[in-house]
């Protein structure tokens, strides 16, 4: 058995303990937690498994939402002009998640409506995505839309299937969240649902982070805080490369 | 072995950078060339955005040309005033380029216009090239002499230099000018422009073969210093681990590439680097005629943070 793997039942078990010890708590009761709350981006960073485990407090199906930190992004559709493909439309969707991918027990419409998803966000399909000028041809937002989130998907950004959330008895649950390589740094939204008869019984969020590490962090944030300094640095790592590079084959 | 690349934000095959690196370093040497017009185009079809490839691969040219000026300096082959000249054109071209280049990436056209330059640019010289290499080798077998110099209205110019390297004496808007247009070209597509700037050199200014090089080598290195740093003040898209891991590979290349090179016969090389150059060309066309393969794209503005 894998470290982490004997951890996280150790964990599960903590959590069960846990629940079971406090009288007060209801039957609805959710604990969520995660294998951890830090995913590091350093050099040989090629994406992340995370674990999410808990314990639902009474019968239901349990919906795992997770939603990377939101931003602008621009869609644009290319058109031709004289023969060349030139991007023309564009259309601008404000606060979009730069992550989304989902977790169930089982297919949702076997037992949720489309409404509620909808109404709950849950599936590429109900994110919410609003373009920053109002008033456009809804038929085009949609075209536009879908194309988000098929660009996403492509990314690897968007989850095109939910994952398994796999029950261990009644109560125990885990799922793991996959993030690749290209994750957006920042902070992301992991929200745990419990449903029974398509109704919300309880929901908890957690919050995890990804960051870059070490040297990674170190590149990135002197690139961006002090550039002007990145950039004279960069050009004297490359003339004195350059000129090591002259001597030695001079030598050789 | 992937390595993640801190200003790209993504990871990427470290043999697979050392390759292309080495290749296109191989090529260089062989060619004496400085490579950018292939490394860029490359990068850019690995997965790298395109504002991340052009100023990182103006970087890699700062250390290329220095090992390549090196050489030619030792042995006298630089003219220093005129490559003061050129540059002082090249440094306001390059400003102009990074400007404009920030400017088009504003409003998401900037790999539009990074690829017609590279279509415009690559099909002109590399036709040029391969016309003029086929008509060295018919002039070989004939053994016709060949003119030296051209006269043409633009020696009537004012402002005129002398230029005792390169046995010259002409006006000094000349070189400014096609100093300010070589840099334009660098910060928009990631090259040292040596391809612009040698074949100008030789038919525009008339400068004497042995001194083109070294000098075209002399000026880069501070044109595509000013372009590094301009576009890591003004996009942070200079991604050093990047740079670092084409240009080691890339030193090494270019040396077994020289050796390569100085076995063959200089028409022949010229016209094999012309071939090279209509194939970017034509793969590059190619990708702006056909259709894509999704219509709607998300573009990289550069204001995510």
């Amino acid at each position: 058995m894998k470290p982490r793997a004997r951890t996280v039942i150790g964990l599960l078990v903590a959590a069960w303990a846990a629940l079971s010890a406090r009288p007060a708590a209801t039957a609805e009761d959710l604990v969520v937690d995660l294998s951890a709350p830090v995913v590091a981006i350093t050099t040989g960073f090629t994406g992340a498994d995370l674990l999410l485990f808990g314990v639902v407090g009474g019968a239901g199906d349990v919906v795992v939402v997770v939603r990377g930190p939101a931003r602008d992004e621009t869609v644009r559709r290319k058109k031709r002009i004289a023969g060349i493909w030139v991007n023309r439309d564009l259309i601008t969707f404000e606060q979009v998640p730069s992550f989304y991918a989902t977790a169930t027990n089982r297919p949702l419409n076997e037992f949720v409506t489309p409404e509620f998803l909808l109404d709950n966000q849950i599936g590429v399909r109900s994110i919410e995505l609003k373009p920053k000028l109002k008033g456009l041809d809804a038929v085009e937002v949609a075209r536009f839309r879908d194309a988000l989130v098929r660009n996403m998907q492509k990314q690897g950004l968007y989850a095109r299937q939910p994952g398994n959330v796999t029950f261990l008895g009644n109560r125990l649950f885990r799922t793991t969240i996959t993030f690749p390589a290209n994750v957006a740094t920042g902070t992301y939204g992991i929200d745990v649902y419990l449903v029974r008869d398509n109704k919300l019984i309880s929901w908890k969020t957690t919050l995890m982070t990804v960051r870059k590490f070490g040297f990674e962090a170190g590149v990135f944030d002197f690139a961006h805080r002090h550039s002007l300094a990145y950039g004279v640095l960069a050009i004297l790592i490359a003339a004195v490369a350059g000129w090591l590079a002259g001597a030695v084959f001079r030598r050789a | 072995m992937q390595i993640y690349l801190p200003i790209a934000e993504l990871s990427v095959n470290v043999f697979l950078l050392l390759g292309m690196g080495g290749g296109v370093g191989f090529l260089s040497g062989l060619f004496g060339v400085g490579g950018g017009f292939l490394m860029t185009p490359l990068l850019i079809f690995i997965g790298i955005p395109p504002a991340v490839a052009v100023a990182t691969e103006a970087n890699q040219i700062v250390a290329s040309s220095v090992s390549g000026v090196l050489a030619h300096w030792r042995r006298g082959n630089v003219d220093f005033k005129m490559g003061i000249v050129l540059l002082a054109g090249g440094v306001v071209g390059s400003s102009f380029g990074v400007w404009l280049f920030t400017l088009l990436r504003g409003i998401g056209q900037v790999d539009l216009v990074i690829k017609l330059s590279y279509v415009a640019f690559l099909s002109v010289i590399g036709g040029l090239m391969f016309s003029e290499s086929i008509r060295a080798m018919l002039r070989r077998r004939k053994q016709t002499p060949t003119k030296r110099h051209h006269h043409y209205w633009i020696h009537g110019l004012p402002l005129k230099m002398r230029f005792r390297k390169s046995r010259l004496y002409i006006s000094a808007l000349l070189p400014l000018g096609v100093g300010f247009i070589v840099g334009v070209l660098s910060a928009i597509m990631g090259v040292g422009g040596g391809f612009v700037m040698v074949p100008a050199m030789i038919y525009l200014l008339g400068m004497p073969t042995v001194v083109v090089v070294g000098t075209s080598l002399f000026q880069i290195i501070f044109v595509t210093a000013n372009v590094t740093v301009l576009q890591a003040v003004s996009n942070q898209t200079v991604d050093v681990v990047l740079a670092m891991l084409l240009l080691a590979a890339g030193v090494i290349g270019a040396q077994i590439g020289a050796r390569f090179g100085s076995r063959m016969q200089g028409e022949h090389l010229r016209g094999l680097l012309a071939i090279l150059v209509l194939t970017v060309c034509a793969k590059l066309t190619y990708d702006l005629v056909t259709t894509p393969e999704d219509l709607y794209s998300l573009i990289d503005t550069g204001d995510h943070r």
